[in-house]
């Protein structure tokens, strides 16, 4: 019976509809009171000037274990996940073996892993993610998979994704797509526009994500499954999204705060620390981003954290992988760029970065500091700038566009379970 | 470890650099050998096969007294999988002064200059950008034309694929020429259009041509094509440049063109060879003009 009392912190749970200075208590992994009088406990914080939130949840992180370790490790990006604030990460099935079966599920769950948060796994759709045959979707759920996908690579045949969203639906998960038409994108490098025309890079078009999202609206409306849009990057597929939810399909979607913060120009000279797929897009794609945080269309901001070795983004652009990290800068970026840009309340922040997240992968328990709920809660402090430093990540790769830039809003200190896994230095 | 006298494109050239580099070439011979660069040690390395650019810089280097290697990729150690960045700093380390890079990744000579801290010279890098070509071309114009400023360019052909042309249209627009793009729409996207201020883009040849000073010609990069669909008969039939659509330009209008030409495609024999070609006098002024670069960017001249 252990107990971790936080004091004087200003309790944000939009889930329980809490916004108000008050104390938490947690015991033995569980919130057991939150706000009223309070005994003694056997380790107490003070999270005077802070917000205490339920901890964070990230739709997508690429965790690169097993096969890819030299990128990632389940422990060090767990690591740098606990430093961003998120207690629990749903890790992407494209390694090395891809994740496809139960046991690799299970393994990845493993405490032998070294996880330092709360893992997870959204399990392949198809064998191998070769797109030819769908997975055992409830043998995979019953191992603990949230989700099912191809990320890396869309399910681009129409009957295999009606297939999938079917099984999904009967195993009670939602299919996560990454919404690319790859016939349309070969060799293409950045969004398509006038900055790949002037570095001379292939553009991938809009419409290479649009359409496959319009289609896959259509066949979870046909179906009734839930269709999740994961990093979801232009104006039409935005549009798309709104209008399949206004005829009541089952559509979420979650967009990384690297979209929310960059646009195709800022490549610059060629830098393949902006280079991720789906790639930056124009500004009127991000300022529709922004917007639908504002109007609620977007669900959920999900990094996307894609680590890779520094001689491996140190390449000619078009031979470097596609991708950035983003676990430690989320947080901030969400709370610089659309509470103190865009004016929202924090509480979006919280619904887009934990209350949502939960709901989607139906995380029960999690996602809100509703009493009886995991002891997962960040503490942070919403006005503190400060510098991201690349270089001092904990993730093992520091392929970062925000490295050096400005933030406001800074992790103190990350609990699981009722267990500090992180306090800033 | 920064080189400034890297010459990467001509997109972040001010003027009063170009005109200083063409200036230089003017004093430039290939048949007068000099010492300028006598001691220096001039790496060519070339992940692409060429002709004309390759020995135009082995003579420009040659006659300045500068030696040069070519280091070929698939005859190296960039066949064993040894990384741009490290083949640069071997050949660094080896000796060389200068590096001269052509590679089919854009925006590789930037990575070179990034981690070097000689100068790179970018002979053409993917799609993106070609200077020397830029710089001869516009060196080949003044020959014959006493300014840039409102000169009537009309640039032809597969754009999109094109190093050259990016690299021409900056420098132009830097002079305040007058260019239309002409193609058809998979070779000269409308983006293209915003490459720089200014720029006009038709689909019809005989628009593009007319009244203009200067007619450049492009190949069309099939190699580039990636198996896309293409009809050489179609785009013979509307943007051949022959001898009967030159009478729509202007009477001594320069046609021009980079090289290699694919005689009866984008130009015929007769265009080709006719008294309005500058195609040989571009080459001859390959020499000279990288004579200027190379001592430009060793500081010797």
């Amino acid at each position: 019976m252990s107990s971790l009392l936080i004091k004087n912190g200003h309790v944000l749970d939009p889930a329980s509809k809490h916004d108000a200075v008050a104390d938490v208590l947690i015991r033995d992994g569980r919130v057991a009171q939150v706000g009223g009088a309070m005994k003694g406990a056997d380790k107490m914080i003070d999270a005077k000037g802070l917000i205490v939130a339920p901890g964070l949840i990230d739709l997508h992180v690429h965790l690169r274990e097993p096969g890819q370790t030299h990128k990632e490790t389940i422990a060090t990006g767990t690591a740098a996940a606990a430093a961003g604030g998120f207690t629990s990460v749903c890790c992407m099935p494209n390694t090395n073996p891809i994740n496809d079966l139960p046991a690799l599920t299970r393994w990845m769950q493993a405490s032998e892993r070294g996880a330092v948060v709360n893992v997870f796994p959204i399990a392949a759709a198809t064998v191998g993610s070769a797109g030819e045959k769908l997975t055992d979707f409830g043998a995979l759920r019953r191992a603990g998979a949230v989700a099912v996908t191809d990320d890396g690579k869309p399910i681009l045949d129409q009957g295999l994704m009606d297939a999938a969203l079917r099984a999904a639906k009967e195993a009670g998960l939602p299919v996560i797509q990454h919404a690319e038409d790859t016939k349309m994108t070969a060799a293409a490098m950045m969004n398509e526009g006038a900055t790949a025309f002037r570095l001379g890079l292939r553009g991938m078009k809009p419409e290479a994500e649009t359409n496959i999202v319009a289609r896959d609206i259509l066949l979870a409306r046909d179906t009734g499954g839930h269709i999740h849009v994961a990093h979801l990057s232009t104006a039409g597929a935005l549009d798309a999204v709104r209008e399949g939810r206004r005829l009541g399909v089952r559509v979420t979607c979650e967009v990384t705060p690297h979209h929310l913060a960059l646009i195709d120009e800022d490549v610059g000279e060629y830098r393949t620390n902006f280079k991720m797929n789906p790639p930056l897009r124009t500004a009127t794609d991000r300022e529709a981003l922004l917007a639908g945080c504002a109007d609620g269309t977007i669900d959920a901001i999900a990094t996307d954290h894609a680590p890779h070795a520094l001689h491996e983004k140190r390449q000619e652009f078009d031979k470097a992988p596609f991708g950035v990290t983003g676990l430690e800068t989320a947080l901030a970026l969400t709370i610089t760029l659309l509470h103190g840009r865009g004016k929202l309340p924090l509480a979006r922040v919280i619904e887009l970065l934990s209350t949502n997240p939960a709901r989607i992968v139906k995380l029960e328990g999690r996602g809100t500091l509703a009493k009886g709920s995991f002891g997962d809660v960040v503490l942070f402090d919403p006005k503190r700038r400060w510098k991201y430093d690349a270089g001092k990540s904990r993730s093992k790769s520091h392929n970062s566009p925000f490295d050096g830039w400005p933030l406001t809003g800074k992790v103190v200190s990350t609990i699981v379970g009722g267990n500090v896994v992180y306090r800033e230095s | 470890m920064k080189a400034s006298r890297s010459l990467l494109g001509i997109e972040p050239l001010d003027r009063d650099s170009i005109v200083s580099l063409l200036n230089l070439a003017r004093r430039m011979n290939p048949r007068k050998p000099r010492n300028l660069l006598r001691g220096k040690h001039i790496v060519l390395l070339f992940y692409e096969a060429s002709t004309r650019t390759r020995v135009s810089f082995e003579l420009a280097a040659h006659t300045l007294g500068a030696t040069t290697h070519l280091v070929h990729a698939t005859a190296s150690s960039i066949e064993k999988g040894e990384t741009l960045i490290d083949t640069g700093l071997t050949l660094r380390q080896i000796g060389a002064d200068l590096i001269v890079i052509r590679h089919p990744s854009s925006g590789a000579p930037h990575l070179l200059a990034r981690h070097l801290d000689i100068p790179i010279i970018n002979a053409g890098d993917g799609m993106h950008e070609h200077p020397s070509q830029a710089l001869l071309d516009a060196f080949s114009i003044l020959r014959h034309r006493k300014t840039l400023k409102g000169l009537r360019v009309a640039v032809i052909g597969d754009i999109y694929h094109s190093r050259v042309a990016r690299s021409d249209i900056h420098l132009l627009s830097k002079f305040g020429a007058d260019i239309t793009l002409c193609g058809p729409v998979d070779l000269v996207p409308d983006i293209a259009a915003t490459l720089v201020p200014g720029l006009r883009l038709t689909r019809n040849l005989r628009e593009a041509v007319t009244d203009r000073d200067v007619i450049m010609l492009l190949r069309v990069q099939k190699e580039r094509f990636a198996g896309r669909a293409f009809s050489t008969d179609d785009y013979v039939a509307q943007f051949q440049v022959t001898p009967e659509l030159l009478k729509l330009a202007r009477r001594d209008a320069l046609v021009m063109h980079p090289g290699p030409m694919i005689r009866g495609m984008e130009l015929t024999d007769a265009v080709a060879d006719g008294t309005q070609s500058m195609v040989l006098e571009q080459v001859a002024n390959g020499v000279p003009v990288r004579m200027a670069i190379l001592a430009r960017a060793l500081g010797a001249a």
